[in-house]
Order: structure tokens, then C-alpha cells, then sequence
């Protein structure tokens, strides 16, 4: 009985979030008369709110080094960007080979600050400040003002999606679009995603169960049964949803799929190997591990070049999506990075943290971005209900912490 | 109105998945000194937390009644003003504010509202010379040794006109000296100015000497209060604490010695704050393998600063001299370089540097050999799962299960997590810096033991100790190191603490 109490309080925070989505997921939904659950704005959702997610899972090995965050990501966007996009249209080099440079554009940003912080011990605040200005500098000097419209590869990214693999086969059996009463309602699912879906959904299914058993056989401490079957229901239904709803639009978009990929890589490299090991303890006693071999140069340089990459992702990604690349681009990029992580439970100090985290907390910062923009909140306001929605996110972490310590 | 001064009736406590005291009962008298005994984890820390109010009322069951009336102290604050002070295990003071400042932190002397620095200045300095701390009011925390430190714990408690004073563990970090002057102090203050004291301490000896009463717990429970008048003996108090009797203090064992496994040989390291002012100078020891080597010394001679430069320069700057591991020079540029040498170093400073405080066991314990759970790239958390158990059921570690986190395990169970993570790197050589500080007694002979276990694995041991009675009780061999320099050395079949003393005063002197 009292291991179930402290594995609830060891998880609350994780399932709190989830439920703070689902309420901000209902809230916009009615605020917004239905139009944000649109198949139309869910899959806009997921395409204009991909950069959050890809900036957060980098963003979140910054934070869990000791609480370090990164604030070029923003103006490395921009970079990156524009870089890429001079290379396809004023050069004329096909656009993967621009994509590549501008991924490579990211990397050697982020080995330039990475080597700052980690080699002459720049405080990453100072660094990161420095490369927000000269990033968002030379950003606006290539591109003196001018906006350069993309095209190709760039497109299919940004706005692509799977090709359908068998058209008008399944119908919108559920009927949704009468619900919702759509205007121009689709008679037919896009397959490939609506399969997709729910094979990836069953996977998912049976390796729970699959996993719990052989924990349980190894003598870990799991979850009781009944929660195990809430837990696995309840993603089974949200997962087919919302591969039914994107069904409905045009399917699977080519960003999820990128998206996907990113959080299966890092949640890997953050919790199976020794480099996110190393980069967790580092967060909690830097000296301690420092002492225990961890090399804290290497990691820091490490987490900060991954950063610079992962902003150039966000960059190829934020371009295709607006096909083109503009002076202005990636604005307060980083405050929503930073923000996602702080919402999805990393702690401050560093060490403590998940990947999974930072993509809930990014999907809260996508509704909030999405329902507002949708309802005609006026843009400063939205910032406003950002600011609190975060504030209240770590304070609330700190009440559950004290709370769980006098448990 | 009652002799006592402070009961504490029926006290319980729970943690997730610990009972950390169950109806604990503990009465002290007025103007007593008061000792608290028990094994690692046996819930003294907590009892005083109870205590002082850092676990407040609403969350343990039981009564506190001080000076007559009954307390619900909701943290520090309110027992503070009652007139308890705690000084804690792990000293709390801030390093770069300076002893005055330190004092009077959190109870600062304002004058409409502005700080008044002419009476924080000669209060503090009327305070220091109450605890006999020969500093100037100005100098920095960080740059005074820890016996001072805990002098000015003991100010800072006193500028806050306690009644009742708890000292948790004292002296765990004192050399011989340091803690002479701290106990004498305490009997001082208690003789003239009738300060009730509580003193939470593993070292049985100084119970004996100061206290007035000693109370024995064991898992949580209070096993007896023995009257200290007529000076209990040490055995006494031991089996209360461990429930049997303990009649040697150090296992039996027949060294068996080896070839040489480990020299170092003209080691020189300068103060990286100082680069003219060597620390380390020219020195040059050996141990062989199967050889338990001790480094005695008094605190900040240089034996700590040694042990760092060495594994894979943790310490100092300009560092030079020739390190051989069997038979063949090696490099150590980095810790990293210096584990996959097999070169282990066990920390003193175990709170500091030795634990990732917010991760569990069995995650303290992997941290310095990860590659040996890894395949590939992945790390095979099974098999970390094994190693977690194996070692807290080979150390005995009190805690809820290896998911329990580091941070809330008791001083002594932290100290031995830090050891398994040491034994579990497997290293050749092993450097043990304090690594009985703060542990029980019981716990003490299953260290050693596990100690000599090692070297008769053939492992190179080299033990820093403070605790003369321990280098004599379990090295084969020792140096004496003072002031950064090797001034002596002797077979510890050969040697007497008195030896070993005057030894490091002549070359003091010369
Ligand atoms: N915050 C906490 N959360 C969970 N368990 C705790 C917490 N604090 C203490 N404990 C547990 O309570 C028990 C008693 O711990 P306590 O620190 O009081 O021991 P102690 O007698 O002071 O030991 P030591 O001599 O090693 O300092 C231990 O088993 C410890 O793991
Ligand atoms: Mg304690």
C-alpha cells in the first residue's frame, strides 16, 4: 500500500501535466466553439508548433546540466534560416544540399558556444545572450531586410505529408464531421495515417504489457494493475484520436514524423546511455560527479552543439513551414523552448527532468499558442497568459515537492 | 515543575516506506549535557529535526514539552524563539560572507531598519571570544578550517540566546584537537552559563567524558537512558546500540603482502589559488599490493590535497612527479583517465563531492564505472537493478528499497553508498580519504572489514584517517605527513599514537 502512495508521489508531477493538457486541450476547445479540435487546426497545430517540441527536447538537456538554459535558439532559427534559404535561392544549390548547410550552419553555432561555455567557462547565460544578438546580427545582414520565398524540399517538410496509400477506402465511420459539423466534411480517412496510428497504438499496447511483466519478473516496483490499465486505455483512445482526426485533414504530416524520430532518439540517449546518465548526475552534484569521472567540459560541449543542431532542425522546419526565410523569423523561440520544459516538470537547478516532459509541455505551449491565436487574443495578452501559465507550473512543482518531503 | 527541561513523549514518525522513529520517548534535564547514541539510521538526526521544528508539527505524532509548556514549533523559527538552537551535521554556514556576517545570519542587527555593522562587529567579536575562536571578524568562512567553522556554529547558536543547544555530530569532522577544544568548550559552557546541551555523537569516547546522560536509540526506538555519573564503559553503551555485545573494535587479520602496486614518487603540487605556495612538496610513498597504507597527519596537512593531485589532478596546479603502477609509469591527466587506471579515490567530503543527493541508490552506486552495465550504447538497467541490491545488502545500507533517493538516507548509510560506488569501479588502488567519519560503530567494523576484504583481493589501499587509534588499529603500514611533506614512516606494529604525535611536532617545529 505504501509503495503504491510513493510511486503516485513520485509521479504526480508527470500525471499532473498530462491532465493540465487535457484541461487546456477542453478549455480552448469550448473557448474556441469547437474550431480548435478542427481536423483543419490539429493538424496546423502540429505543423506550426513543431519547432517548440524540436527546440524543447534540446533545450531540456541544457536545463538538466545544472539549470542552464539557451537563449540564441531564437536568433539561430533566424540563422539558420537564412543561410539556408540564400544558398537555394540566391546561390541556386539544390535544396537538400541547402538544407545541409544549414544544418551544418547550426552545428558549428552550437560548437562555437559550446566551446565558449565549456572550455573558457563563459557562464552559458553570457554565451547564449552574446550568440542571441550576434546570430539575430548576421541574420539581418545577409538577408538585408529582404525576405526570400522557398520552395522544393523546404515545402514538403514544412507543409508535406504522407502520401495516401489507399484513398476513399475508409470512411469517417465515426462520423465526426457531422459532430463537429464541418463545412466541407471529408467522406473518406487518409489511410496512412489512420493505420499508422493504430498499429503504432497497439505496439504500444502490447509492449506495456510486455514490459510490466518482465519488471515485475525482475523485481522492479511497478505500478498497480489498475492504474497500468488506465494509463495504457487512455493512450491507446488519445493516440487513435488524434491519428483519426489527422486522418481526417490530410493525413500524416511529414514534421510528425521528424518530430517523432527526435523524441525516440533523445528520449533513448537521455535515459539508456551514459552520456545522459553522465549529463543527469552532472545536474544534480556537478562535483560529485566531476569526481565520479564524469567529464563535465565534454558534456556541457557536448548538450550546447546538440543545441545549435537541434535549433538548425527547428530552422529548416520553421522555414518550410512559412516557405521562406525573413529577417524576423524565431522571435521569442527560446522563451517557448524554455517555457515547454519549466511546464513539463524540469527542475531548475538541474538533473531532474524528461524528454517526454519537455514534448508535453511544448504541446501545452502549441494549444495555448493555437487557442489563443484562434479565439483573437490579442498578442500581448497571450503573452501574459504564457507567462502565468509557467509561473504557476514551477510553483506548483515547488508546492508538490515540499509537500511530498514532509509526506 | 519537572526537572526536565525538554520531553519529548511518544514520538513518531513516518517516511514513505520508513518508520524512521516509532514511539520514541526522551527526556532531558535542565542544565544537563545530554548525549544521543545509536547506529546509523537509527533516527537520532531525526528525532532533533522533530525537535527544532524542520519537520513541523502535523507531520510526526507525539508530544514535545519544553520548559513546562507544550510545543507545536511549525519550523526553525518558532523553536528558535522558544530557545533551541540545532546545529546540524553538515555545517550550514555561507562561504564567501565572513564569521561576523555568519553570526549573525537570519538574526541580523539592524538599526532602523539598516544593518548596524559597529554592534553586529563587536558583538561577534564579544561571541568569539566566548567560543575561544582566535580569527579575525572579517575573515572569510571559506578560508578557515572546520573546527573554526564549528565554533562559529556554536556563536551563532549563542547569539540567539538558546536555552537548550543541539549538536549534531560535532566533531565527526574535528582532528583530536579541534575536538578537545570543542568538548571543553561545552562543559564550559554549560558550567557557567547552565546551557542544556544535546550532542548526537559516534564517538563513544567523548560521550563518556562530557556527558551527563546518555540516551540509546535503536531503529527508532529508545532503548535506554543510562546515568553517565559514575562514567559508563565504552562496551556498555555499545551493546545498547547494537544489540550485542562487540568485543573487538577492529577485525582479526594476516596481511598478505605483495610486490609493489602503487609508487608515487617526488609528487609536487602548488596551491591552484596560489601558484608560488607548494602544498604538496616533493613527496614520495609506496604500497604494495595486499598492503593497507595509512596517511596520518593532523587536519590540513596536506593529506587530502594529495590524494586529489594524484587521481587525475583534482586538485592543485603545476603538479609534477612520476606516478608507477605495476612497474609501469602512468599518466593522469583527468578522472576519467584515472578510474580506467583503476586509481579510486574516496572523497571526505561525502555530502559536497561524493552524492547525487536527488538520484537513487543504485544510480550513486554505477555513476563512476557505468561502461561495466553498458553493452553497446545502452545502458542494461537489470543488471544496475542487481548491483543496486547486491551492494545495499552487502553494506547493509538502511534505506526504503534502491529507489530510494541519497539525499534522504542517514549521514552514515550515505557514506556507505559512496563506498560501494568506489568498490564497484573495482580499482587496483584505492584511496580511502575519512571513510569511517560519521559512521556507527557496528557499521565502522563491516567498513573494515570490507576494507581488508580488498586487500587481501591484493588491492593497493591507501587510508587518510584522522582517527589515530583507527590508522593503528587497521593499516599495515603508515606515513606520517605534515605540512605537505612525508616526516615519517613506521610499521604500525611499531608504532604508538604518541610516536605518531611527536613525530609530526618535531617537524612542526623544525
Ligand atoms: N526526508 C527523509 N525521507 C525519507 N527517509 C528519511 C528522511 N530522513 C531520514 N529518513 C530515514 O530515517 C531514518 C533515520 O535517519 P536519521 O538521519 O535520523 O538517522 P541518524 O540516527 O541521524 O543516523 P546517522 O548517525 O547516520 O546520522 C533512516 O532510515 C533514513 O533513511
Ligand atoms: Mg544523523
Amino acid at each position: 500500500m505504501n509503495s503504491i502512495k510513493e510511486f503516485m508521489n513520485r509521479n504526480i508531477r508527470q500525471y499532473g501535466m498530462i491532465f493540465a493538457l487535457i484541461v487546456i486541450v477542453m478549455f480552448f476547445g469550448i473557448a474556441t466553439g469547437g474550431k480548435l479540435i478542427w481536423p483543419r487546426n490539429v493538424s496546423m497545430l502540429v505543423r506550426q508548433n513543431a519547432y517548440v517540441l524540436i527546440l524543447a527536447i534540446g533545450m531540456m538537456f541544457c536545463i538538466l546540466t545544472g539549470g542552464n538554459i539557451d537563449l540564441s535558439v531564437g536568433s539561430l532559427v533566424a540563422l539558420v534560416s537564412a543561410m539556408s534559404g540564400l544558398m537555394a535561392t540566391t546561390i541556386g544549390i539544390p535544396s537538400w544540399l541547402a538544407i545541409i548547410f544549414g544544418l551544418v550552419t547550426g552545428l558549428l553555432a552550437g560548437l562555437w558556444q559550446g566551446f565558449w561555455i565549456a572550455y573558457v567557462k563563459v557562464p552559458p547565460f553570457i554565451t547564449t545572450l552574446a550568440g542571441m544578438l550576434v546570430f539575430r546580427g548576421v541574420n539581418n545582414i545577409i538577408l538585408n531586410g529582404q525576405t526570400l520565398p522557398l520552395s522544393g524540399l523546404y515545402v514538403v517538410i514544412g507543409t508535406g505529408s504522407v502520401p495516401d496509400i489507399a484513398p476513399n477506402t475508409i470512411p469517417d465511420f465515426l462520423r465526426i464531421g457531422d459532430l463537429l459539423q464541418l463545412q466541407n466534411k471529408p467522406e473518406f480517412l487518409n489511410a496512412t495515417m489512420f493505420i499508422v496510428g493504430l498499429v503504432l497504438s497497439i505496439i504500444y499496447v502490447l509492449f506495456t504489457i510486455f514490459n510490466r511483466k518482465s519488471k515485475i519478473a525482475r523485481g522492479y516496483e511497478v505500478a498497480s494493475l489498475k492504474s497500468v490499465v488506465i494509463k495504457v486505455i487512455s493512450f491507446f483512445i488519445v493516440i487513435n484520436i488524434f491519428s483519426y482526426w489527422l486522418a481526417m485533414d490530410d493525413g500524416l504530416p511529414i514534421m510528425l514524423i521528424l518530430v517523432a524520430i527526435l523524441f525516440a532518439v533523445y528520449t533513448f540517449i537521455a535515459t539508456k546511455t551514459i552520456p545522459g546518465r553522465h549529463i543527469y548526475a552532472m545536474g544534480g552534484n556537478i562535483k560529485a560527479a566531476e569526481l565520479s569521472g564524469v567529464n563535465t567540459k565534454k558534456m556541457m560541449f557536448l548538450v550546447y552543439s546538440n543545441m545549435g543542431l537541434l535549433a538548425a532542425v527547428a530552422g529548416i522546419v520553421t522555414a518550410g513551414r512559412l516557405m521562406a526565410s525573413s529577417p524576423n523569423v524565431g522571435a521569442n523561440f527560446e522563451m517557448d523552448a524554455i517555457g515547454s520544459c519549466f511546464i513539463g516538470g524540469a527542475s531548475a537547478y538541474g538533473g531532474v527532468g524528461t524528454i517526454w516532459g519537455a514534448v508535453v509541455g511544448a504541446f501545452i505551449m502549441g494549444v495555448m499558442n493555437n487557442g489563443m491565436s484562434i479565439i483573437g487574443l490579442n498578442v500581448f495578452l497571450q503573452s501574459v497568459v504564457k507567462g502565468m501559465v509557467v509561473l504557476l507550473a514551477v510553483a506548483f512543482d515547488m508546492y508538490s515537492k515540499s509537500k511530498s518531503r514532509l509526506g | 515543575m519537572s526537572e526536565y527541561i525538554l520531553e519529548m513523549r511518544n514520538i513518531t514518525k513516518e517516511f514513505p516506506g520508513v518508520t524512521a522513529l516509532s514511539d520514541v520517548t526522551f527526556q532531558v534535564k535542565k542544565g544537563e549535557i545530554h548525549a544521543l547514541v545509536g547506529e546509523n539510521g537509527a533516527g537520532k538526526s531525526t528525532l532533533m529535526n522533530v525537535l527544532s521544528g524542520i519537520h513541523p508539527y502535523g507531520s510526526y505524532s507525539g508530544d514535545i514539552i519544553f520548559k513546562g509548556t507544550e510545543c507545536r514549533f511549525k519550523n526553525i523559527r518558532d523553536s528558535e524563539a522558544a530557545g533551541i538552537a540545532i546545529i546540524h551535521q553538515e555545517l550550514a554556514l555561507s562561504p564567501f560572507m565572513t564569521i561576523a556576517e555568519n553570526i549573525f545570519l537570519g538574526n541580523e542587527r539592524v538599526k532602523n531598519g539598516v544593518i548596524n555593522w559597529d554592534e553586529t562587529n563587536r558583538e561577534a567579536i564579544k561571541l568569539m571570544q566566548r567560543v575561544g575562536l582566535n580569527e579575525k571578524h572579517t575573515a572569510q568562512i571559506k578560508n578557515i578550517g572546520v573546527g573554526k567553522q564549528q565554533l562559529v556554529e556554536i556563536a551563532k547558536a549563542l547569539s540567539k540566546n538558546c536555552e537548550l543547544l543541539i549538536l549534531d555530530e560535532p566533531t565527526a569532522a574535528l582532528n583530536d584537537e579541534d575536538s578537545n577544544h570543542l568538548l571543553e568548550l561545552l562543559c564550559t559552557l554549560n558550567k557557567e552559563h547552565g546551557l542544556t546541551c544535546i550532542m548526537i555523537s559516534h564517538k563513544i569516547h567523548e560521550v563518556i567524558k562530557i556527558a551527563n546522560d546518555i540516551t540509546v536509540l535503536r531503529d527508532g526506538k529508545t532503548i535506554e537512558t543510562l546515568d553517565n555519573t559514575e562514567k559508563v564503559s565504552e562496551g556498555r553503551i555499545i551493546k545498547g546500540m547494537v544489540g550485542r555485545e562487540l568485543t573487538d573494535r577492529f577485525p582479526k587479520h594476516t596481511p598478505k603482502i605483495g610486490e609493489i602496486g602503487f609508487e608515487v614518487k617526488n609528487w609536487v603540487a602548488y596551491d591552484p589559488l596560489d601558484e608560488e605556495r607548494a602544498i604538496i612538496n616533493n613527496v614520495s610513498i609506496h604500497v604494495r599490493k595486499g598492503e593497507i597504507v595509512g596517511l596520518a597527519g593532523l587536519m590540513g596537512a596536506g593529506r587530502t590535497e594529495l590524494a586529489m593531485s594524484i587521481f587525475g589532478k583534482a586538485y592543485g596546479k603545476k603538479i609534477s612527479g612520476t606516478l608507477i603502477k605495476d612497474g609501469k609509469e602512468i599518466t593522469l591527466n583527468n578522472i576519467e583517465q584515472a578510474i580506467e587506471n583503476g586509481i579510486a579515490y574516496v572523497t571526505e567530503d561525502r555530502k559536497t563531492a561524493g552524492l547525487v543527493h536527488i538520484q537513487d541508490l543504485k544510480k550513486n552506486i554505477t555513476l563512476a564505472n557505468l561502461k561495466a552495465i553498458t553493452k553497446g550504447f545502452v545502458i542494461n538497467e537489470d543488471e544496475e537493478l542487481i548491483v543496486g541490491k547486491d551492494y545495499r545488502k552487502r553494506f547493509n545500507i538502511k534505506s526504503s528499497s534502491v529507489f530510494q533517493k541519497v539525499g534522504n538516507l542517514s549521514g552514515g548509510n550515505q557514506q556507505k553508498v559512496v563506498l560501494s560506488k568506489w568498490i564497484f569501479a573495482a580499482p587496483d588502488v584505492l584511496i580511502l580519504d575519512e571513510p569511517t567519519r560519521g559512521i556507527d560503530v557496528g557499521a565502522k567494523y563491516e567498513i573494515y572489514k570490507i576494507i581488508l576484504e580488498l586487500a587481501d583481493a591484493g588491492k593497493c589501499i591507501i587510508m587518510i584517517s584522522s582517527e589515530l587509534p583507527e590508522i593503528l588499529g587497521i593499516t599495515d603500514r603508515l606515513y606520517i605527513i605534515n605540512e605537505g611533506r612525508v616526516v615519517g614512516e613506521m610499521k604500525t606494529s611499531e608504532a604508538t599514537q604518541e610516536d605518531i604525535m611527536s613525530t609530526i611536532i618535531s617537524s612542526s617545529a623544525g
